[in-house]
């Protein structure tokens, strides 16, 4: 996702930058650490006489953000980063993510985030830890040097480690401005595995559908299948005659069935026999809504890019190529369904979540509970999976309203059909784009509307509250979300990212966006805008090279003489891929490439198709990141995009008809399977660059190449996502 | 009452007969290792060995498992890591980790059965076990590993 760092100066000016100073303000030393250490000279590290601890400002939901960030610290701190104790943060705006002001891991700027700060964070221990040392030695400071968890001064012999310094070390004064490490670095660059993977492969791990709280319920929620209906009626009595069900309390969301286990409270949710009055939504339906986004793809949008006259150069080209490309609405599906514990009194909220933001979860809670900032604490567990779900927190509101209704602990655990059914769905999206071309095939327009919802005008309350201090009464706070909203939603870069830098040289561009507001709940989804954008602009370009009769990859790198970046990693992409030799027999090649969080992206694919059935055999990808952390970590992540993209590309949407989704569990919303999962090949570019995204910018690429291979097997041009050969 | 011997432990549980062998492992026995992901079968988060089979525990009565020999994630293990889990460790395989008790419990499984599967006896095995992170190039390099090192 991309509420950008821009983004949200634009809201603290559009709502008064003076509530936004406080936000700004440094976040070292804001907060103590928790634990009562004996030295802690910033919120991310404690060191005490148990050792050294980092506090994770990011939540680690299957990224390795924990083990990237803690070489970060330790690079700086001169220590090997598995000798610390690597802890998550608890909900406090010390740990608010710099890029959105929330504390909120998303937008895949963990790293880039991170970087300055925690080396920083490093660093300024470091230095506190010296000069305690020389202090106690009676040396110069420039005599001792830090290495290994331990300050040392070469000419006497003498040795401390770190917590043998900690407490006169918190008498030292911090340094303003510590030193960091242009080059050189021991840590940063290497590829180390996962600090945290431990508890991952002997079931020791703590989910948050794994936490246990004493005298809780388990609570399942049955939900209207149209997005917006109420209940009408419902049996109580029948759920509550299941054994085990102790209580049934309507929420906003549903009707909750709470129990001593999860399976006695879905057998009472299932006799609960709710009739619903749909409202609204049950109008809802696929190809209505498609008709609809066709409709207004011939309506001129807000303009969100623009260079030269694009609709004169049109008008003059030698050649014209027309296409519209759809993508659909996609759930998240994370593997660990949607859960939530809270316990809830008087003058306490305790939450157990799995979330992407635990400063959200706590905004959340303070808004329901009107309880104050020290009275919530957020318990953030092991995440099962992210990727834009967990930043809205629909299940953790739903805990926090039973607990309080109920009087004692309630763990919300939501269903895959629950999951699949309930989500906030990635937009479904339409581009209808024009090219033109040159008599000699060279692209002179390109004129591009993008139809699709704002995620901004549902999603950025509850940013802009999250972001705005503590203090801010809520009504205050919902008033500035509104309007803020309101006012992003207009040129929602979530909508049109992607569309509005093409890098290709096309000296006439228009790009526009036709907002559409059918009513289906939509969130971030791995990448975003990103993710149905790269599709229509890396097919397109394949077609425009078609028309010119160039190769793909040669018409794509011609045009990014301007691109440096894009380029170089085409080039790579294709290099790697073997594009100047002919693909195995019976396979085809397709490239695309695509730039997203800050970072670059190519792949090829090279697919066979048999019939209706496209198989994906290999998969190679170039990427820049700038400068890596930590390459096994990338690399991880790009294989990752890989599985995500595929799945996405061939096998994934989900539809609705009479308002309700028509998908549910696995079976009809398919993840690609182990059998299916091809040959990937990541290459990083080596760069000293400062580092940029990784999590999502593997994404994007991947489904236009494919689909551009397909076109070269069978020389039909998909433009619809998922990707299917006609019958 | 249900008998169930649970890595090697003997409980006796109240439970109806039709309760799901997940459930019971989960919310009755604390055994949380093992995962609810779709509750049909299709995923293989919840995947335990059942007198050494695998077996999808959400979709598998605890009637019909009564007296039998059921190994969890947490059971897994001896004095040492299983190889399986120890190949998944040195291949680096989890992210978010959430499916991968399941993935581990299959293989684990597989490689009993067959000490040196070939990639294609790794896919027919491990094809109902999904991974969102999409983590499958790095587990079919931990079976690899952990079949050369024995695998059981």
């Amino acid at each position: 996702m991309s509420l950008t760092r821009r983004g949200f100066l634009k809201v603290g000016a559009a709502v008064g930058g003076g509530l936004l100073v406080e936000i700004h303000a440094p976040r070292l030393a804001r907060a103590a650490p928790p634990g009562g250490a004996r030295f802690a000279p910033s919120a991310f590290l404690r060191i005490g006489a148990e050792g050294v601890t980092f506090v994770c400002p990011e939540v680690e939901m299957g990224q390795g953000v924990l083990t990237g960030l803690a070489m970060l610290v330790a690079e700086e701190l001169e220590i090997a980063p598995e000798a610390m104790r690597v802890v998550p943060a608890p909900a406090d705006r010390a740990y608010d993510n710099p890029a959105f002001h929330v504390q909120l891991t998303g937008g895949s700027t963990s790293v880039k985030s991170g970087f300055d700060p925690l080396r920083t964070a490093g660093a300024t221990a470091r230095e506190m830890l010296r000069a305690a040392a020389a202090r106690r030695w009676g040396v110069p400071a420039e005599e001792v040097v830090a290495e290994d968890g331990a300050v040392r001064h070469p000419a006497s012999g003498k040795r401390a480690t770190y917590p043998e310094l900690a407490v006169a070390a918190a008498d030292e004064r911090a340094p303003r401005h510590p030193p960091l490490k242009s080059g050189g670095f021991k840590v940063i660059g290497k590829p180390l595995p996962r600090l945290d993977a431990r508890p991952r492969v002997d079931g020791s791990g703590r989910f948050g559908i794994d936490v246990r709280v004493p005298g809780a319920l388990v609570a399942v929620v049955v939900r209207s299948p149209v997005p917006g209906g109420q209940p009408r009626t419902f049996d109580a009595a029948a759920a509550k005659g299941v054994p085990g069900v102790e209580a049934v309390i309507r929420i906003p969301s549903g009707v909750a069935v709470l129990a001593r286990g999860y399976w006695q409270a879905r057998q009472g949710a299932e006799r609960l026999g709710v009739a619903w009055d749909d409202g609204p939504g049950a109008g809802l339906d696929s190809a209505a809504l498609l008709a609809a986004y066709r409709e207004a793809a011939g309506r001129e949008g807000r303009s969100v890019a623009s260079a030269g006259d694009a609709a004169r150069a049109l008008a003059g080209a030698a050649r014209v190529v027309e296409a519209t490309y759809t993508a659909p609405f996609l759930a998240h599906a994370t593997m660990e369904p949607q859960n939530a514990t809270a316990h809830v009194t008087a003058d306490r909220c305790e939450i157990w979540a799995p979330t992407q933001g635990p400063g959200v979860a706590k905004e959340i809670a303070r808004q329901l509970t009107g309880l104050g900032s020290g009275q919530i604490v957020v318990h953030t567990t092991l995440v099962g999976g992210g990727f834009g779900r967990r930043i809205p927190q629909d299940y953790v509101a739903e805990a926090v309203r039973l607990s309080r209704e109920a009087g004692r602990p309630v763990k919300v655990v939501w269903s895959r059909e629950d999951d699949i059914r309930h989500d906030l769905y990635r937009p479904a999206a339409l581009h209808a784009i024009r090219g033109g071309l040159a008599a000699d095939g060279t692209p002179v327009a390109w004129s591009h509307r993008v139809v699709t919802q704002a995620i901004i005008r549902q999603a950025g309350g509850d940013f802009v509250a999250g972001a705005l201090p503590f203090w801010v009464p809520t009504a205050v706070k919902r008033a500035l979300a509104s309007a803020a909203t309101a006012w992003m939603a207009r040129t929602d870069e979530t909508a049109v990212e992607g569309t509005d830098h093409i890098p290709y040289a096309v000296p006439n561009l228009s790009v526009e966006f036709v907002e559409q507001e059918p009513g289906v709940p939509v969130g971030f989804w791995r990448s975003v805008g990103h993710s149905h954008s790269a599709f229509a602009v890396e097919g397109f370009v394949d077609e425009l090279a078609h028309a010119a009769g160039k190769d793909p990859y040669l018409f794509r790198r011609d045009l990014l003489r301007g691109a440096p970046r894009h380029r170089a990693v085409l080039e790579l992409a294709a290099a790697r891929a073997g594009w100047d030799r002919p693909p195995p027999p019976g396979r085809f090649r397709g490239i695309a490439q695509h730039a997203s969080f800050g970072s670059h992206t190519a792949a090829v694919a090279e697919v066979e198709v048999q019939g209706r059935e496209i198989r994906v055999r290999r998969v190679v990808v170039a990427f820049d990141c700038g400068r890596v952390v930590n390459p096994n970590l990338v690399s991880g992540q790009l294989e990752s995009a890989v599985v995500f993209g595929l799945s996405a590309a061939l096998k994934q949407e989900i539809t609705f008809a009479r308002g309700r989704v028509r998908q549910g569990n696995f079976d009809d919303y398919p993840l690609l399977p182990f059998d299916e999962c091809p040959a990937i090949e990541t290459h990083l570019v080596p760069s000293e660059e400062p580092p940029s995204g990784v999590g999502e910018p593997g994404v994007p690429p991947i489904a236009p190449a494919v689909a551009n291979a397909v076109f070269a097997a069978t020389g039909k041009r998909l433009r619809a996502l998922p990707l299917a050969l006609p019958a | 009452m249900i008998k169930l011997e649970v890595n090697g432990t003997v409980h006796q549980v109240d439970v109806p007969r039709d309760m799901p062998l997940l459930w019971v492992l989960r919310d009755e026995l604390g055994l949380t290792g093992t995962k609810f992901g779709c509750g049909l079968g299709l995923c293989g988060a919840c995947t335990v060995h059942v007198d050494g089979a695998e077996t999808r525990s959400c979709s598998t009565d605890v009637g019909a498992v009564d007296g039998k020999a059921i190994t969890t994630i947490e059971g897994l293990a001896g004095e040492k890591l299983h190889p399986v889990q120890q190949a998944w460790l040195d291949a680096d395989v989890s992210q978010c980790g959430y499916c991968q008790p399941g993935q581990i419990m299959t293989a684990a499984a597989l490689l009993a059965r067959k000490p040196h599967p070939t990639d294609a006896e790794i896919d027919d095995a491990m094809s109902g076990n999904l991974c969102r992170c999409g983590t499958y190039a790095r587990i079919r390099t931990a079976i690899h590993r952990a079949a050369g090192q024995g695998g059981r």
